[in-house]
């Protein structure tokens, strides 16, 4: 052999094993949270630990549902805010915009993408909690009294607060996964429809959309995962205390990572404390992970059967 | 030019930003013939004939000067409707693209556009227009089967089925048959020729013997520029003009031509 092959076997193998090391950690991290909340695992019933919702962790009650629920309060009105909304940017820009304006604005949108959570948080602290406690909900108290919509949770740091920030995180992922999407589309599709007298919104809406389908599905799904994983923004506003269930928009939510994050390293010397934590970040790992692998199989498929 | 002219071209000029890609066109297309469009690759045939129903208009920096009438009326007056045209002039591209969904709605897409929507009417519109292009046979009985298993060749014929339901007066074809088998080719060729008396039909084709085939009239095209036209027969067996006489001779341009020959 001469060196150029020993060098090429050389470079294959071992980005073979960087690779497995990789996968292996992800794993590894998986393998390991379960390990820790065997034991709580193994104390209680899974029923007595999801459908449950005490919280006191001092008398040994682990209900984990208010977290459940926190997190679908955040994620489900973050995902009605942003889908509607970031599918026709996306469109906008992908179909409507001048092409020099869609060049303009899309690298302003991955820019969005990057800022850190956190200065969304302080962002959210700043202008959306007073929009919520000093508009919105004595608006929704007064014209509808009744859930979800009233609440005695008067300080606008709350679920509505939570999903409002978090809907504005999720823009920039969803805009561009569409957009991408739309660009599969060939230009024929388009062609065809128009040259049978369709307008242009005709043609996207029955031609283009419908064949990029599974394209905006995948979207979505990426930006609930990516919703649901989101920490510390949500820690900030969306009040994350637990005095009951949340049952109203202005409650304020708890959700998982919220949880973790907060609670994980303190008061540790309360019996299987740290365990039950550790599910529930088992718990949200396996969300994400499902709602990931099902949004990128969505896309790869749509991939796979191009026109 | 004859008074039956059904499309006329006047001193067109058409720029994709800085370049020319149609010079100074003036032609007349005859009503109710079939009319060939023939040139090298990039003289601009495709440019024309999508110049007929303003799809060019989708093109970054494409610029125009000039007139085109259809039926004596300017279709780049600001005050035309886009959609009417396009319902009027039938295109059918060079590689076949059926829409994302059934057969049976690829055909009614049009005809609902457009404000159909008793499903008997549809039924008819989607019998009769499959059988107008021979493909009735091989898909009634899987109407509601996606479009895209189809064999390419049946999806042309789809797509012309597609195009007729909307009732055009005038059928486009890029190269249709391009991308079809012989077999397949052929019969798209025998539904054109079936179809001439019924609408104008404007086909770009890079095959000389098809042109010779169907074509009533013939229009040449040499780097963006209409070098000849005139009745078919004319055109292919006295040739004014020494380019055309070479290219239909199949000896221009360092043999680029000669493939396409005998
Ligand atoms: N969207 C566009 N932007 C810029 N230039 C273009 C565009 N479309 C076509 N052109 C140019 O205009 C010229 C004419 O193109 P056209 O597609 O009309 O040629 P054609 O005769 O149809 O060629 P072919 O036989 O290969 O299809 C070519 O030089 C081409 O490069
Ligand atoms: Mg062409």
């Amino acid at each position: 052999m001469n060196t150029r092959q020993i060098k090429d076997t050389i470079a294959h193998k071992s980005m073979f094993l960087i690779c497995l090391l990789v996968l292996n950690l992800a794993l590894l991290i998986a393998w390991g949270l379960y390990r820790r909340a065997q034991p709580i695992l193994a104390t209680k019933s899974l029923g007595e630990l999801l459908l449950n919702s005490t919280w006191h962790p001092g008398s040994g009650q682990f209900g984990l549902d208010g977290f459940i629920l926190g997190t679908i309060w955040v994620t489900g009105i973050a995902i009605v805010i942003a889908v509607p909304l970031s599918i026709l940017t996306a469109v906008y820009l992908a179909e409507y915009a001048p092409r020099k304006l869609s060049h303009l604005i899309k690298p302003v949108i991955d820019l969005l993408a990057g800022i850190s959570p956190v200065i969304h948080g302080v962002w959210g602290v700043i202008t959306i909690v007073p929009l919520v406690r000093d508009y919105m909900m004595p608006f929704f108290t007064e014209k509808l009294p009744f859930l979800p919509f009233s609440s005695d949770n008067y300080t606008g740091f709350c679920a509505l607060t939570g999903g409002i920030v978090l809907a504005v995180m999720i823009f920039p992922i969803i805009i561009s996964v569409v957009c991408e999407v739309l660009h599969t589309v060939p230009a024929e599709i388009r062609e065809a429809s128009l040259s049978l007298g369709a307008t242009k919104w005709q043609t996207t809406k029955l031609a283009v959309l419908r064949k990029v389908y599974p394209g905006l599905v995948a979207a979505v799904i990426l930006g609930l995962s990516r919703a649901l994983g989101e920490t510390i923004a949500v820690l900030m506003v969306a009040g994350c205390s637990l005095f009951a269930l949340p049952k109203s928009f202005f409650d304020p939510a708890y959700p998982l990572p919220a949880l973790i994050a907060n609670t994980y390293g303190e008061m540790m010397s309360i019996p299987l404390y740290d365990s039950a934590v550790l599910l529930a970040a088992f718990i949200l790992l396996l969300l994400t992970t499902l709602f990931n692998v099902a949004g990128w199989g969505i896309l790869l498929r749509l991939e796979r059967s191009r026109c | 030019m004859s008074g039956q002219s059904h499309i006329s071209v006047k001193n067109l000029n058409i720029w994709y930003g800085k370049q020319h890609a149609l010079q100074n066109i003036n032609l007349d297309i005859p009503n109710k013939k079939l009319t060939a469009i023939i040139g090298p690759s990039g003289c601009g045939k495709t440019t024309l004939l999508k110049s007929f129903n303003r799809l060019l208009d989708l093109q970054d920096g494409f610029k125009i000067s000039g007139k085109v009438l259809v039926d004596g009326e300017d279709i780049y007056d600001p005050k035309v409707e886009v959609t009417h045209l396009r319902k009027k002039m039938g295109l059918l591209s060079q590689r076949p693209c059926v829409l994302p969904m059934s057969i049976y709605e690829n055909v009614a897409y049009g005809p609902r556009l457009h404000g159909i929507k008793d499903k008997r009417v549809l039924d008819e519109i989607v019998e009769r227009y499959l059988q107008e292009a021979s493909l009735w046979s091989e898909v009634k009985d899987r109407l509601h089967q996606p479009a895209s298993r189809l064999s390419i060749g049946q999806q042309q014929r789809l797509c012309l089925a597609r195009g007729l339901a909307v009732e055009p007066e005038v059928i486009l074809g890029d190269e249709p048959t391009s991308a079809l088998d012989p077999i397949s080719a052929e019969r798209i060729e025998q539904r054109f020729m079936e179809l001439k008396g019924k609408y104008t039909m404007v086909i770009v084709t890079h095959l000389l013997r098809q042109a010779k085939r169907l074509a009533d009239y013939i229009v040449f095209i040499y780097l963006g520029q209409v070098i000849e036209h005139g009745p078919a027969r004319e055109l292919f067996e006295k040739p004014k003009d020494s380019r055309t006489k070479a290219y239909v001779e199949g000896s221009f341009i360092e043999g680029y031509a000669n493939q396409y020959v005998i």
